[in-house]
């Protein structure tokens, strides 16, 4: 097993296609999605971070535990975000937090 | 500790030893990915909860400034990674080169920082007592374009009419920017320190084909660092532009 070297060319590559993925990201953020615009740029964010990761960081020429500790950066991850905003989305209102507070500033004496 | 060359006693070769080096770099990662995502996970929860708020104090940052850090943090990143494989084919100069590039695209990354924060204490949108939205348009300085500032002063109006505790709620969007920026600004200082240190390693020939874990590293972190600004730079600059 020998260690694979990434060319420089794979490396270019990868830059441009991030370089492109701003420009997308901030071309998008200009024109109303409705829902959609955040949706969008999260998405062209992992797509870059999947590359960086996959390249940059040599993912994919490493050994499978490797790939067995990102996946549980991912899940774990997974479990943080589903699980507290599974709660944040369900509370009924008078008991939210999202509901809108009464006052936020203590009155002047 | 017994070391023959550059392996360690505790190895039996050189590529065991890079290897359980990158694991225990991955390991440290994934609690880092964890660590950002609580911000991410109370920033998702708040920009919800007060949607305008964030919208308005979002749209004060300049998008300009943003784009171009975006854009330095990622050819740093490609440095970083030409430095790598100047080390894996032992070219020790370009290892040297590449590593003095990276470091100081991080520098110009961290001055553009102290900038964007200057303009933050100068207008009046630091958490705390003198925390106020309307400062800007009610102070214009002599460069602000006036019909730029009108618009603003409109949009803050009817933001004012929809939620009255907007200076309230802008103050969370403020908290929750200056914690993210500043902990991803931290991370960027933590790497300037370790690329100082490995120039002046590299600056004595160390990282050679059979040799070069510590550039490898490295490299992993930083990447990361640019990993969480990826993500940073549209959650904070850009989700409410297009209106």
């Amino acid at each position: 097993m020998s260690e694979h070297i990434v060319s420089p060319k794979v490396y270019l590559v990868i830059f441009f296609t991030l370089m492109t993925g701003t420009a997308i990201t901030v071309w998008a953020a200009f024109h109303n999605f409705g829902p959609f615009n955040v949706v969008i740029a999260l998405a062209i964010a992992s797509l870059k971070a999947t590359l960086v990761v996959l390249y940059f960081m040599h993912a994919r020429y490493s050994p499978q535990r490797t790939h067995l500790v990102i996946l549980c950066a991912v899940f774990w991850l997974g479990i943080m975000l589903a699980l507290t905003l599974t709660d944040y989305t369900t509370r009924p209102p008078h008991a939210s937090h999202l509901a809108p507070p009464t006052r936020s500033h203590p009155a002047p004496v | 500790m017994h070391r023959t060359g550059e392996l360690y006693g505790q190895f039996e070769t050189l590529e065991q030893q890079k290897e359980s080096a990158a694991l225990g770099m991955w390991v440290f990662l994934v609690t880092e990915v964890l660590f950002f995502g609580g911000l991410f996970l109370a920033y998702a929860i708040n920009r919800h909860a007060y949607f305008e708020a964030f919208g308005i104090g979002s749209n004060t940052l300049d998008i300009k400034l943003g784009g171009f850090n975006t854009v330095v943090l990622i050819m740093s990143s490609l440095t970083m990674a030409m430095a790598v494989w100047s080390a894996q084919v032992g070219k020790k100069r370009l290892v040297s080169i590449f590593l003095i590039a990276t470091l100081s695209l991080g520098t110009v990354f961290l001055g553009v920082k102290v900038i964007e924060y200057k303009q933050k204490f100068d207008h009046h949108l630091i958490p705390g007592h003198g925390f106020d939205m309307r400062y800007r348009t009610e102070n214009p300085s002599q460069t602000d374009d006036p019909k730029e500032i009108a618009l603003e002063k409109e949009e803050l109006g009817k933001a004012f009419t929809q939620d009255p505790d907007i200076n309230a709620h802008g103050q969370l969007y403020f908290s929750l920017y200056f914690a993210m920026t500043g902990l991803h600004a931290l991370h960027m200082i933590v790497g300037a320190g370790l690329l100082v240190w490995l120039i002046k390693v590299s600056f004595r020939g160390r990282f050679t084909p059979q040799y070069n874990t510590p550039v490898e590293i490295v490299g992993l972190y930083w990447h990361f660092v640019d990993i969480v600004w990826i993500y940073l730079f549209p959650l904070l600059y850009l989700i409410d532009r297009h209106r």
